[in-house]
């Protein structure tokens, strides 16, 4: 992936998929790291599935659409020095408390560290195609943070779908904003 | 500063006019955004069909929806045009511009623009 905005676009339609319904994807720039952490309450994945994410050469029909996402973002991860892990409780054996934690460490140094790139197109693109699930994205810097929660954009809407064209344009003015101060 | 209440002031616009479901549209535009998608660039193509059918008045007329692999990986990125009692159009390798010019000719103009077409790329 040529940004690092795209590889969370990617990851996070796997949280779409796997019927989450709040998705929280973090970017923590601290010293010399980029830590990106997505994290979702969907159904999460057994420990034989779990296993096999990272391998894009496990190809058995149920897991398929694991694909090549995560082996992609381990590796770009993995060029910097950096490293993937992913963490996931399946809803069999936790009913109340399921869901997946992605979270990819690179050195930013790095002369392979890809870059962080358009991360608010990324988070328009993922609101446009998933109106009715909820997204919390935190992009912390070393003076600033940038912060949209969806829930409360639905509350203050009252019903007016979130992919409304006017409002997939606030939604960008308002990241953008928060970039530039 | 963006507030809060100027979504409420959209919100408010946007009450008394029928809103679109997925679906319920004349034409439906579908953008594979699988990672075989995403890698090839498909994020800037789904953003230009997007503000095209908007910012052209054709909302009433077209939806712009996003799907997984469309099993065709080497002809990314793929725009599927699905219209009513017509055949599915399939545009490949697509960038932005072309999008723009799809949402002209096609959707606006009802002419399919054939060189951009999976069947012009074999």
């Amino acid at each position: 992936m040529k940004e690092l905005s795209l590889n969370i676009l990617d990851i996070a339609e796997n949280s779409v998929k796997a019927g989450a319904t709040l998705t929280e994807i973090s970017v923590l720039e601290e010293n010399d790291t980029i830590t990106l952490v997505i994290k979702d309450n969907g159904s999460g994945m057994t420990d034989e599935v779990l296993k096999s994410v990272t391998n894009p050469f496990y190809t058995t029909r149920t897991t398929r659409k694991v694909g090549m996402g995560l082996p992609l973002l381990k590796l770009e991860a993995e060029m910097t020095g950096g490293s993937l892990t992913v963490e996931s409780r399946h809803i069999s054996d936790y009913p109340n408390n399921h869901g997946t934690v992605v979270t990819a460490v690179f050195y930013k140094n790095h002369i392979d560290c890809t870059p962080i790139g358009d991360v608010v197109s990324s988070m328009t693109t993922l609101i446009q195609g998933h109106p009715d699930i909820d997204f919390l994205f935190l992009h912390k810097m070393e003076n600033k943070k940038v912060l949209l929660d969806t829930r409360e954009l639905r509350n203050a809407l009252e019903g007016v779908p979130l992919n409304t064209y006017e409002v997939i344009k606030w939604i960008e003015e308002f990241l953008n904003e928060q970039y530039i101060i | 500063m963006k507030s809060l209440a100027e979504l409420k002031a959209i919100k408010e616009k946007m009450k008394d006019k029928v809103v679109l479901r997925e679906g319920s549209a004349q034409i439906r535009i579908v953008v594979g955004m699988a990672t075989c998608g995403i890698a090839a660039g498909a994020r800037p193509v789904l953003n230009a069909l997007v503000e095209a059918v908007n910012e052209g008045g054709l909302s009433d007329k077209a939806t712009v929806t996003q799907t997984g692999c469309i099993g065709l990986c080497q002809y990314e990125p793929i725009v599927e045009v699905f219209e009513a009692d017509k055949e599915k159009v399939t545009y490949v390798k697509m960038d932005a511009e072309k999008a723009k010019r799809v949402v002209e000719e096609h959707i606006k103009g009802g002419k399919i623009v054939s060189e951009y077409t999976i069947g012009a790329s074999k």
